[in-house]
């Protein structure tokens, strides 16, 4: 069983959210895609600054096994971003919804809950997925 | 749901996580690939290689047959239980598969070959055989288990009855002996000592858990392949296949020329190849900058060509992004690689880039 808070939100491509107090979004990949991952040796991340479509590629995490696309799950501007994975690529394994948090960005209108999933809805898209 | 090997239950009950290879339900890692990877270079895993293919070769003329049959010579095996590395070609020099040979004796030769090409190769291996009388018995009901690593051997040997055991522990590399109900050879696939043993299946679980028992860590198809690809060991289907001739694929050293007269498969367009001047390299490739190499990615060389990486992945001993790569013909020692589009810096290097737990390239 993998690891699912219950304050954030996912996506079908088995990302997080996490609404912070200031309007931010910070984004990681989920227990699950970590583990389904293996272990993490490279990350590629965006520049501050940079617009990021809904949809489209934001980072790219590379494992033992292979490169996967981290995309943007809202329309909006690149605020941070995880620096301290360049050279720890591991914390994403070891502490997926914490430390391993990937990029936080600043979405560009309200954010359309109605497009993301609940975290019954994951647990549900998850258990498909073992089926 | 595919094949699954004595060992099933063993890497289920580990933790394992089972992917299809080649119709086989196989141990991709127990955990962390990386820590399996570590284990073998500083210390033992064991590996399940139950879904590899053993072939037994009976016959008055059965070296005869694989002196044809085969692109190296086992006329070079005198001693029983002397195991040879090998390909197999067809008739227009491509590999079908690439194999070890084992000599038991004057009648009785052992094939192990991969999993993913069993089909072809026992259809190839039968159709030939049958100019010169040799029979040929796949061995399915046998187990196999490699154990590799500095301290393999040693934690290996309680599980050889001990009537066998010194023996065992004197096998000189590349060389295999029955003890008992088990063939241990002291070859693998991941560029450290250790054995591999072939045994009944119905014995694997409890040898299997008298290693774990014993401190040997299991480890999966993943760290397999990082390990070999340090090693600079190639990879059937990846690295070379019946379009690719072993002057192709690095594998030139397995080709026995002499005698000029053995007329093996696929000698005719072995010759032409080796004196053909665009012949393309396979090199080994250290990544200069950050980032992944990975199988089927470009690699640009300017003023040659481009080429393309046939194993790409991280190299968890060295730290750094290693690969397998062929290349146009030339002489140059850098060249760039392609990955999503951006053109990142590779420099050629001498392989392997890992052998015996030490890193053999400059860094």
């Amino acid at each position: 069983m993998s690891e699912l808070p219950g304050d954030l939100l996912y996506t079908n491509d088995h990302e997080w959210l996490r609404r912070e107090d200031d309007g931010n979004v910070t984004i990681g990949v989920t227990d699950h895609a970590q583990a389904a991952l293996g272990d993490l040796v490279y990350v590629e991340l965006p520049e501050v600054g940079q617009d990021v479509a809904t949809g489209g590629d934001m980072a790219v995490v590379e494992s033992v096994k292979a490169a996967s696309d981290v995309y943007a799950p809202v329309d909006g501007t690149i605020t941070a971003v995880n620096e301290e994975l360049a050279d720890d690529p591991e914390k994403i394994n070891a502490d997926p919804y914490g430390d391993g948090w990937i990029v936080r960005l600043q979405p560009s209108a309200a954010i359309d809950e109605s497009a993301l999933l609940t975290p019954d809805a994951y647990q549900s898209l998850l258990d498909e997925e073992e089926a | 749901m595919g094949s699954k090997t004595p060992l099933y239950d063993k890497h289920v009950e580990a933790g394992a996580r089972i992917v299809d290879f080649g119709g086989w339900d196989m141990p991709l890692h127990y955990g962390s690939q990386k820590e399996e990877h570590h284990a073998v270079r500083n210390s033992a895993g064991v590996f399940d290689v139950s879904h590899m293919t053993i072939v037994d070769l009976k016959g008055a003329r059965v070296r005869d047959f694989l002196r044809h049959l085969l692109a190296n010579d086992v006329a070079k095996l005198q001693d029983s239980g002397k195991a040879l590395y090998t390909c197999m070609l067809n008739e227009a020099g491509g590999v079908i598969d690439d194999l070890i040979v084992y000599f038991m004796d004057e009648s009785w030769f052992r094939l192990v070959v991969n999993a993913a090409t069993r089909e072809k190769d026992l259809t190839w291996i039968r159709k030939n055989a049958a100019d010169f009388d040799v029979a040929v018995h796949e061995r399915a009901e046998l187990a196999m288990i490699a154990v590799q690593g500095p301290k393999a051997r040693e934690l290996a040997a309680p599980c050889i009855d001990a009537e066998w055991r010194e023996q065992a522990l004197a096998l000189k590399l590349f060389t295999g002996m029955e003890a008992g109900d088990l063939f241990v050879a002291r070859t693998g696939y991941t560029g450290e000592d250790g054995w591999e043993i072939v045994m009944p299946s119905m014995r694997a679980p409890s040898i299997w858990d008298r290693l774990i028992a014993g401190g040997v860590a299991p480890a999966g198809l993943g760290a397999r392949d990082t390990l070999r690809l340090e090693a600079a060991m190639n990879l059937y289907g990846s690295d070379m296949d019946e379009t690719i001739s072993p002057l192709e694929a690095g594998l030139g050293w397995t080709i026995a020329w002499e005698p000029a007269d053995r007329a093996f498969i696929g000698r005719g367009p072995l010759e032409k190849l080796r004196d053909e001047p665009s012949r393309r390299r396979f090199v080994g490739l250290l990544l200069e900058d950050k980032g992944v190499l990975r199988n089927h990615q470009r690699i640009v060389v300017e003023g040659s060509g481009d080429g393309e990486i046939t194993s790409g992945g991280f190299s968890p001993t060295i730290g750094r992004s290693i690969a397998l790569a062929r290349l146009p013909a030339g002489d140059y020692d850098s060249a760039q690689v392609d990955v999503r589009g951006k053109l990142l810096n590779v420099r050629v290097v001498k392989t392997p880039f890992v052998r015996n737990g030490q890193v053999r390239i400059e860094v």
